[in-house]
């Protein structure tokens, strides 16, 4: 009920649901919303059954490309996402975890050229035996993702 | 952007590595050639490596090519504070190819993307040193007369060693069996492990060296650094228990090599030089051959 709520109350746009209260932020930050113009509501630690305290972005007339829900899909798997158009949810945006991510984390090596020139980071994403793990397309070290700084 | 540029053993396939060997053949066979007369190739060494510098430079002056460049980064412009893209653009405006050598890794990946002459990775930080791993094949090829099916014992730091890992990938088109012997504290990492099994290749572990290569075809010796060790008693107890001495090669294989990518520090006793088994002098002698079929290959020079 409440769900149904918050995305009829947007009329055009996108909605970020079911975040994990911890990443909400990150979530901010890799859409880099903080610099955004347009109309939108952040709330955090709402009761969830399925994850216990959950996040949940709007944003007012912007419809997320798929590469910006694909890096959502790296900090937060199973979010929801869902495209609004005139008060109906015109699209579930699956969430797939991209081949390669661009720009939004740091290498977690200090000895990395990216670490001490202005270099664009970039990242393979491995996904092998059970687990996932990020390759810095220039040192060629391999990490998990806990290990690479958000930008 | 240079396609054309060399900056991990893995931008080869196999028939792109056999290629090479054979050209280094030929080189070895005529290694004085005028293919590069009139062309500048610049070596910049943005660390000290003599030993790779002299080995490059003397493989572009036997071609007759011309040589530019810097042997320490306080003598470059990067020390004025200039970006790795200005050097690189600013020194192609000169050269034909740059061979470069950096302390920090993924240097060399990121200067092949923004060079528009091709790039040669001499080495960068601890991550690739393809040119040292394409030696390392000819010289298994040349004594063993195949890359197929053989067994390779890789002996050391197996943790921190570029070398080995490069070869691990470089072998993986050959069907090897390797066998790891490495201290605790200086094993194997798993990812390289989990790229073994990923290829169906054959491997396994000891700690100990003496008695546990005598099926071996080639012994693949690495230094054994001090500043690796947390407990410098462990250090001292494993410095004495990989050292390679004469009497260890008793029951060794006929065909049997030792290689090691040099310098040595105490890993190979001197009474193993004077052993027909012992390589590692060639083994630096035949990088000079692969060094001038890599600068023909990325200048597209026929050879
Ligand atoms: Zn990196």
């Amino acid at each position: 009920m409440e769900k149904k709520l918050k995305v009829a109350a947007l009329r055009n746009g996108t909605v970020i649901d079911h975040i994990p209260s911890d990443k909400l932020f990150k979530v901010v930050s890799i859409l880099h919303l903080e610099t955004s113009k347009n109309q939108i509501t952040l709330a955090n630690n709402l009761d969830s059954a399925k994850i216990g305290s959950k996040g949940l972005v709007k944003i007012s007339d912007r419809a997320l490309e798929e590469d910006e829900t694909n890096k959502i899909a790296l900090i937060a798997p199973n979010a929801k996402i869902n495209i609004i158009r005139e008060y109906e949810v015109v699209e579930k945006r699956p969430l797939v975890l991209p081949d390669e991510i661009r720009e939004i984390a740091h290498c977690g090596n200090p000895n990395c050229i990216t670490n001490h020139q202005p270099v664009t980071t970039r990242f393979f994403v491995i996904k092998e035996e059970g687990s996932m793990r990020l390759k810095c397309k220039y040192c060629e070290r391999e990490m998990k993702f806990e290990e690479v700084k958000l930008k | 952007m240079s396609k054309n540029s060399l900056v991990s053993i893995s931008d080869y396939s196999k028939e792109e590595i056999l290629a090479i060997l054979d050209s280094a053949t030929g080189f070895e066979a005529n290694p004085n050639r005028k293919t590069l007369d009139g062309k500048v190739v610049a070596t910049l060494f943005f660390e000290p490596s003599t030993r790779t510098r002299l080995s490059f430079e003397t493989a572009v002056i036997r071609l007759g090519g011309s040589i530019i460049g810097f042997s320490d980064a306080a003598t470059s412009s990067s020390s004025k504070g200039e970006t790795l893209n200005d050097t690189i653009h600013m020194v192609s405006c000169y050269a034909d190819v740059i061979v470069m050598r950096h302390p920090l890794e993924g240097a060399a990946r990121y200067a092949a993307e923004v060079s528009p002459v091709p790039i040669v990775n001499a080495g960068d930080g601890a991550n690739q040193h393809p040119s040292q791993t394409l030696l390392d094949l000819y010289s298994i090829k040349k004594t063993q007369g195949t890359l197929e099916n053989l067994n390779i014992c890789l002996v050391g730091d197996l943790k921190y060693g570029r070398t080995v890992h490069s070869l691990i990938m470089a072998m993986s088109h050959f069907n090897p069996t390797f066998k790891f012997i490495a201290p605790e504290e200086l094993k194997m990492p798993e990812e390289y492990k989990i790229f073994c099994r990923k290829h169906g290749i054959k491997y396994s572990e000891a700690t100990e060296l003496n008695n546990n290569f005598n099926d071996a075809d080639i012994l693949y010796m690495t230094r054994v650094q001090r500043e690796r060790f947390q407990d410098l008693m462990e250090y001292e107890r494993v410095k004495n228990v990989y050292t390679l001495k004469n009497k260890m090669l008793i029951n060794s294989k006929l065909n049997l090599k030792i290689l090691h990518p040099l310098p040595r520090v105490n890993e190979i006793d001197p009474d193993v030089d004077s052993n027909e088994k012992a390589y590692y002098f060639q083994q630096a002698q035949n990088g000079l051959y692969v060094r001038q079929a890599i600068i023909s290959k990325v200048m597209g020079i026929k050879s």
